[in-house]
């Protein structure tokens, strides 16, 4: 396991060819009876069947919301959400309609792809920087500096809100995007210095030195060899950093929370957790909003997601 | 003679490259991480322990000296008591389900069909944010008075049984595994993918010479697979484990920590926040930061042989 490089293991995940692990598993001689057929195939639906009602268990609660968001205020409070899966269905986008014309949430949308575009990009770009450093140059103190950037991974985040936000008050930045924008930029850096320097390292000796002996600049070999050639990694990072930041509340909370027009979608949901209690339609769409790009990408892009969580946890 | 003058000319027409090269200019490429490292994590990490020894008005300004008098509240004050004992609650519940059930249904899941479709549904969560999540539980955990239709789905299914609808997140004995149960849904699928990847990657020949050697399904999977996917399993669960100790926003949205739910991170976002009690809020962030500190350091050492097996 230990030898075994990243890419080789987000590879084998992805691979159709990885032979299954119940394929070995299971016994080595072949069933030679019909009733062994049998035993086999009842042992085999049987875990079908199990994974089966366990994914269902895990889809129910999304689901349930979903049905909610589609039903009338009134019913949403009196009868449960499962009553709209059988007729009469009374389905409605009155919901919808009220927290995209009524609740701001159209600019809420806006806000938050204000925050997370540039909230994704910073912090890859000044980490790629880094990465390249801790993978391909000599200079003293190189592990130890790499070394302090990775155990900031554990760190809470919370323990530097208060000074920070104490900095960003007396220089006037507290309720600017730019403050929000900074404090994603450093808090994404310990993970993506330690994803990026793993890939980058892996990439072939060869390359990086013979683009030396012709005379490239450290710069474009950067910019002309280990960016194109690290686009995996680079996409999965970005995929990461970017959930964070679209999901993200309490730095949103804490450096814009005064400025309700430039909140983004998970203040504005939590806003009206708040303010409308039990007015569970407004929320029930209000969310499904709020997760409505997120769940786009991530069914777009979640070969790269995945190969970028085993990139990063299982670099072995 | 020869000899000599061969080797003299191949090394004049090939210097060594010598290992200790040194790039003085990476200090310029490493310099805006190290600026935002240091002012974003080490500074404040020093500022907030000096803050934990001091008492401070409700604007943050230093009053006076506190000595251990915020880690002694900490540790005797019986609400802060329940707090920590939480975190514990949380640590051992939650890591246990989210890498057990994701080693279960890792192994599970290989031996189906429809292996992606199921990966999808368990791994989707981790895409929501708390809020959405907690959102969306809302509608398993409503409680209504008993006597009136039950709106959640948990109440309505217990109610099939005749036991009495249960307020969740305000019952104490539930409430707290109630919270956890929404954070074994978000990250059960993160566990249960990358071991799914490590299982895929043990090798055929020890799998099929332990079924030479006449090893059982049982003896198989615990004797050869998880020992084979141990440092992945180590990953995982150090992965979990900080991710509980930090955790906030599952209780913060929820709850907000009422009703005997606070979690660490909750208390120190209360005292800092809500209270302005600067002094007892940073003794809270130096109590995470020092309970996190073992698993960072079992981490590191991960790390640092991983580099030199390179």
């Amino acid at each position: 396991m230990s030898t075994m490089d990243s890419q080789q293991i987000a590879d084998l995940a992805t691979s159709e060819r990885a032979k299954s692990v119940s394929e070995r598993f299971g016994s080595t001689e072949r069933p030679r009876t019909a009733m062994e057929r049998f035993t086999q195939a009842l042992r085999n639906s049987t875990v079908t069947i199990i994974v089966v009602i366990v994914a269902v268990m895990w889809s129910i609660p999304t689901f349930g919301l979903f049905v909610s968001s589609f039903r009338p205020p009134a019913l949403i409070a009196s009868t449960g959400w499962w009553t709209g899966l059988v007729p009469p269905w009374h389905a409605t986008i009155e919901n919808y309609q009220a927290v995209i014309q009524g609740q701001g949430f159209g600019q809420a949308f806006i806000n938050s792809l204000i925050i997370a575009i540039p909230g994704t990009l910073l912090p890859i770009l000044i980490g790629s920087f880094a990465a390249y450093a801790f993978a391909w140059m000599k200079f003293p103190g190189r592990d130890f500096l790499f070394l302090v950037v990775v155990a900031m991974l554990v760190i809470p985040n919370q323990i530097a809100l208060a000074p920070i936000l104490s900095i960003f008050t007396s220089i006037g930045l507290t309720g600017q995007y730019a403050a929000v924008w900074i404090v994603h930029m450093a808090f994404g850096l310990p993970f993506a210095i330690f994803l990026l320097t793993n890939f980058f390292s892996a990439l072939p000796k060869d390359l990086i030195e013979s683009a030396h002996i012709d005379g490239a600049s450290s710069f474009r070999t950067f910019w002309n060899l280990i960016i194109p050639l690290s686009v995996p990694a680079l996409a999965s990072l970005a995929i990461f950093q970017f959930m964070w930041v679209w999901n993200d509340l309490l730095i949103a909370l804490i450096f814009l929370g005064g400025s309700a027009d430039k909140a983004p979608l998970t203040l504005a949901v939590a806003n009206l957790v708040g303010s409308y209690g039990e007015n569970y339609q407004l929320l029930t769409a209000a969310a499904f909003i709020s997760m409505a790009l997120p769940l786009v990408v991530f069914f777009s892009l979640q070969r790269y997601f995945v190969r970028g969580i085993l990139a990063g946890s299982v670099k072995g | 003679m020869a000899t000599m003058a061969q080797q003299e000319r191949v090394s004049v027409a090939v210097p060594p490259r010598r290992r200790r090269d040194i790039t003085w200019s990476a200090f310029l490429w490493i310099a805006p991480t190290i600026l935002l490292i240091g002012l974003f994590f080490i500074w404040p990490m020093i500022l907030t322990t000096i803050t934990s020894f001091e008492t401070t008005d409700t604007l943050g300004n230093v009053t006076g000296f506190a000595g251990l008098k915020w880690y002694k509240d900490i540790f005797t004050d019986p609400a802060n008591l329940t707090i920590l004992r939480n975190n514990v609650l949380w640590l051992v519940v939650g890591t246990t389900l989210t890498v057990g059930i994701g080693l279960i249904i890792a192994v599970l899941v290989d031996r189906v069909k429809i292996e992606a479709v199921i990966k999808s549904t368990l791994f989707l969560p981790m895409a929501l944010s708390a809020t959405a999540a907690a959102v969306i539980w809302r509608f398993m955990y409503i409680y209504e008075p008993a006597g009136q239709p039950q709106i959640g789905l948990l109440n309505a299914f217990i109610g099939l049984f005749g036991i009495q609808p249960v307020a969740w997140f305000v019952n104490e004995v539930v409430n707290n595994f109630a919270l956890i149960a929404i954070y074994v849904w978000m990250w059960t699928g993160f566990s249960m993918v990358i071991l799914s990847a490590a299982l895929k990657g043990v090798p055929d020949e020890i799998i099929e010479a332990a079924k030479i050697d006449g090893a059982s399904r049982f003896t198989l999977f615990w004797r050869v697979m998880v020992p084979m996917i141990a440092p992945t399993l180590t990953v995982v669960t150090i992965t979990m484990i900080i991710n509980i100790l930090k955790i906030f926003d599952v209780v913060y949205v929820n709850t907000g920590g009422d009703f005997h739910t606070s979690v660490i991170a909750q208390a120190f976002y209360d005292q800092l926040f809500t209270f302005q009690n600067y002094g007892l809020g940073s003794a809270w962030a130096v109590v995470l930061t020092i309970v996190i500190l073992p698993v960072m350091i079992i981490n590191l050492r991960r790390i640092r042989a991983e580099r030199g097996s390179r």
